[in-house]
């Protein structure tokens, strides 16, 4: 079969060539498109055990945080390390406007 | 030639119908089963795929924080893991098992004996619930089959201070005491629910579509003030330790909202470790025990001569020879106190008069105006185990009944009940529901004594703290407080106990514009000191010098000397 001959058939049955390339496209983008899939997947999975990881984190530093300033230490501190003491009575001035 | 080919052609068309015929057949059977599979039983084939693929997964929701009502943490959930094995797919003879035994302090033997007798499970727990550096520590070695799985757990960070209040939860999450079971439906979370599809070698790889949403609990307010809290739970340690008293109760109530501030019992318990726990640790006295508040519901009674119309302040009335017999019973005074003002009753704390008074009231009046005070009836707090308390019935009523009742016998109550009837002193007569959950606006009260009457016995009540009163020991410098004394003697099996006494104090300040009511009850205390001024009276001064200046409350009671007016 001659060059010219192989145009010649092609062109009668066109529709079918558009399909044929129709089809190898949509294939590729099923391909394509999976791939994103899992990767997006992939990611998603990262970002929630991130989530979960950084909740896990925030809840220990709150309870570090309400160790450290839990009243009694805070007393302790203000007494001994900042030698504060509680005003007595005679110390305490009204102002009125 | 041609019968021939006639010949040939019909053998050649018997062959090729039947090639037809096979081919046909073919086609037909392979049709049938496509629309078979495609059409008519679709499900099977899917359903097979997913049971090898897909898996729906838990999403674990987490408990709602108990918070102070500054948003300090009382009780959270963090994360914590529990380390889980598939004995079919664990190498027990694995070098690194041994390895994985020492970081989780167990025995590898054992680990390897449990593994071999659940050799048909798919999921056994190795250990629960593991500190997240031993997660770690398990996520490093990487063995095949020993996977981890997120749960909560439930820290409560001021441990003791506050466990009363709070409660705890049992290893499931679920509320066993205190606020952890009244609020449990709104702190648990609901678990979601997510699709995930799966690779042969158990990795997921795709899904994520969330089936059922996670509700994670949510956060509660409390009324406490944790500052507040931690100063009663100080000063009350101290006093049961000091008199060494067999139980404790403290209450601090605000008395414009009717929100529990503070509330301590001794002893306490600390809910982060409860192994071997007692009931009498972890129980909330002040909600669920009973006592006779004895002389503390002495301005009940004046409060109830007041309205009846019959006494004010300054009537006198003669307690002579400070005896009183009743029924064959003698009613007695500390000493003779002589002709004595109503006021003067509430200085000294007069059995005499007190009785006096109720005994030429009716007794209905009497009933109504203690019921009045919230005794003998719910405090609107819902608080598991609560104790409604006791007032007889004034239809049994003898007149020796009416006569105790005037200085608190024979009626029972709880600290926070004596707390709410004080808030009624001290709110100008309005009886209001006490909440331990954090209130926007105060909830709807209910007048029961006017204004007046309330502020004439709030006025003869600062007498007690005063020099010549009960309670000096009371006395919180710079403020003025109405207050009254009990030193009950405990009931026991046929009468009273000898030498076992309660001693109470409940107070209101400033009482000039009432902002805080407290009610003290140390039981038990050994030793010569058992009087409610000088055992519970201090441990009130302690915390409301404390509270006055945590809370910023103006001095009501300033000497000239410490008054500055600010220049304009």
């Amino acid at each position: 079969m001659s060059f010219s001959s192989l145009i010649e058939h092609l062109r009668m049955h066109l529709s079918v060539v558009l399909l044929i390339v129709l089809i190898i496209a949509s294939s590729i983008a099923v391909i394509y498109t999976k791939h994103i899939g899992r990767s997006e997947f992939v990611a998603l999975q990262k970002l929630d055990r991130q989530r979960d990881n950084f909740n896990e984190e925030w809840s220990r530093l709150l309870l570090e945080q309400s160790t450290w300033a839990s009243p009694g230490r805070i007393e302790q501190q203000a007494r001994l390390r900042l030698n504060m003491i509680v005003p007595t009575a005679d110390m305490v001035v009204v102002v009125k406007p | 030639m041609s019968r021939k080919s006639k010949a040939v052609n019909s053998v050649g068309v018997w062959r090729i119908n039947v090639v037809r015929l096979v081919f046909l057949s073919l086609v037909l059977g392979l049709g049938w089963r496509l629309t078979d599979i495609q059409v008519l039983n679709p499900d099977f084939l899917r359903n097979q795929g997913d049971a090898r693929h897909v898996r729906k997964v838990p999403v674990a929701a987490h408990r709602g924080m108990i918070l102070d009502r500054h948003g300090e943490p009382l009780a959270i959930s963090t994360p914590v893991h529990s380390v889980w094995v598939n004995p079919q797919e664990i190498n027990v003879d694995s070098v690194k098992l041994p390895k994985l035994a020492k970081v989780l302090h167990l025995n590898a033997k054992k680990i390897k004996n449990k593994i071999n007798s659940n050799q048909n499970r798919e999921f056994i727990y190795l250990k629960r619930r593991v500190a997240p550096e031993t997660a770690n520590k398990v996520k490093q070695l990487n063995i095949a089959g020993v996977a981890l799985q997120r749960e909560y757990k439930r820290f409560y960070p001021t441990g003791e201070v506050v466990a009363h209040i709070v409660g705890f939860t049992n290893v499931d999450d679920i509320g066993q005491e205190g606020l952890e079971l009244t609020h449990d439906s709104v702190l648990t979370g609901v678990p979601g629910l997510k699709r995930m599809i799966r690779d042969s070698r158990g990795n997921y790889v795709g899904g994520g579509e969330q089936l059922k949403e996670t509700k994670h609990g949510q956060n509660i307010s409390l009324s406490i003030d944790l500052r507040l809290q931690y100063l009663t739970y100080q000063a009350l340690k101290a006093s049961v330790q000091k008199y060494n008293a067999r139980s404790g109760s403290a209450v601090i109530l605000d008395i414009k909202t009717g929100e529990v501030l503070a509330m301590v019992n001794q002893p306490s318990f600390n809910p982060n470790s409860r192994r071997g726990l007692r009931n009498s640790e972890y129980r909330n006295r002040a909600v669920t025990d009973l006592f006779e508040p004895g002389s503390t519901v002495k301005p009940f009674t004046v409060a109830s001569g007041l309205k009846s119309g019959k006494y004010t302040p300054s009537t006198i009335i003669d307690t002579r020879p400070g005896t009183l017999r009743v029924s064959g019973h003698t009613i007695k005074d500390f000493r003779n106190y002589g002709q004595i003002s109503v006021s003067t009753l509430i200085q000294k704390s007069s059995n005499v008069a007190a009785s006096k008074i109720a005994l030429s009231l009716k007794p209905e009046q009497l009933w109504q105006d203690f019921s009045a005070f919230g005794l003998a009836e719910p405090t609107g707090a819902y608080f598991p185990g609560e104790a409604m308390g006791h007032l007889p019935d004034p239809q049994k009523w003898r007149k020796l009944d009416r006569a105790t009742l005037a200085y608190g016998y024979g009626v029972s109550s709880s600290a926070l009940q004596l707390a709410r009837g004080y808030m009624v002193l001290a709110n100008g007569g309005i009886l209001r529901p006490v909440s331990f959950v954090k209130v926007d606006k105060p909830a709807q009260g209910r007048r029961v004594f006017s204004q007046d009457d309330m502020k004439q016995v709030l006025t003869m009540m600062e007498r007690v703290v005063q020099p010549g009163g009960t309670a000096q020991k009371a006395a919180v410098e710079n403020y003025t407080v109405a207050g009254k004394t009990g030193t009950v003697k405990k009931a026991a099996s046929g009468g009273y106990a000898d030498k076992q006494y309660l001693s109470l104090f409940a107070g209101v300040i400033p009482a000039t514009q009432p902002r805080l009511a407290m009610v003290v009850m140390i039981d038990d205390p050994q030793g010569k000191e058992y009087y409610g001024g000088l055992v519970a009276a201090p441990v009130f001064s302690e915390v409301m010098t404390g509270a006055m200046r945590l809370l910023n409350i103006t001095p009501d009671d300033l000497p000239m000397t410490q008054m500055r007016v600010a220049r304009k």
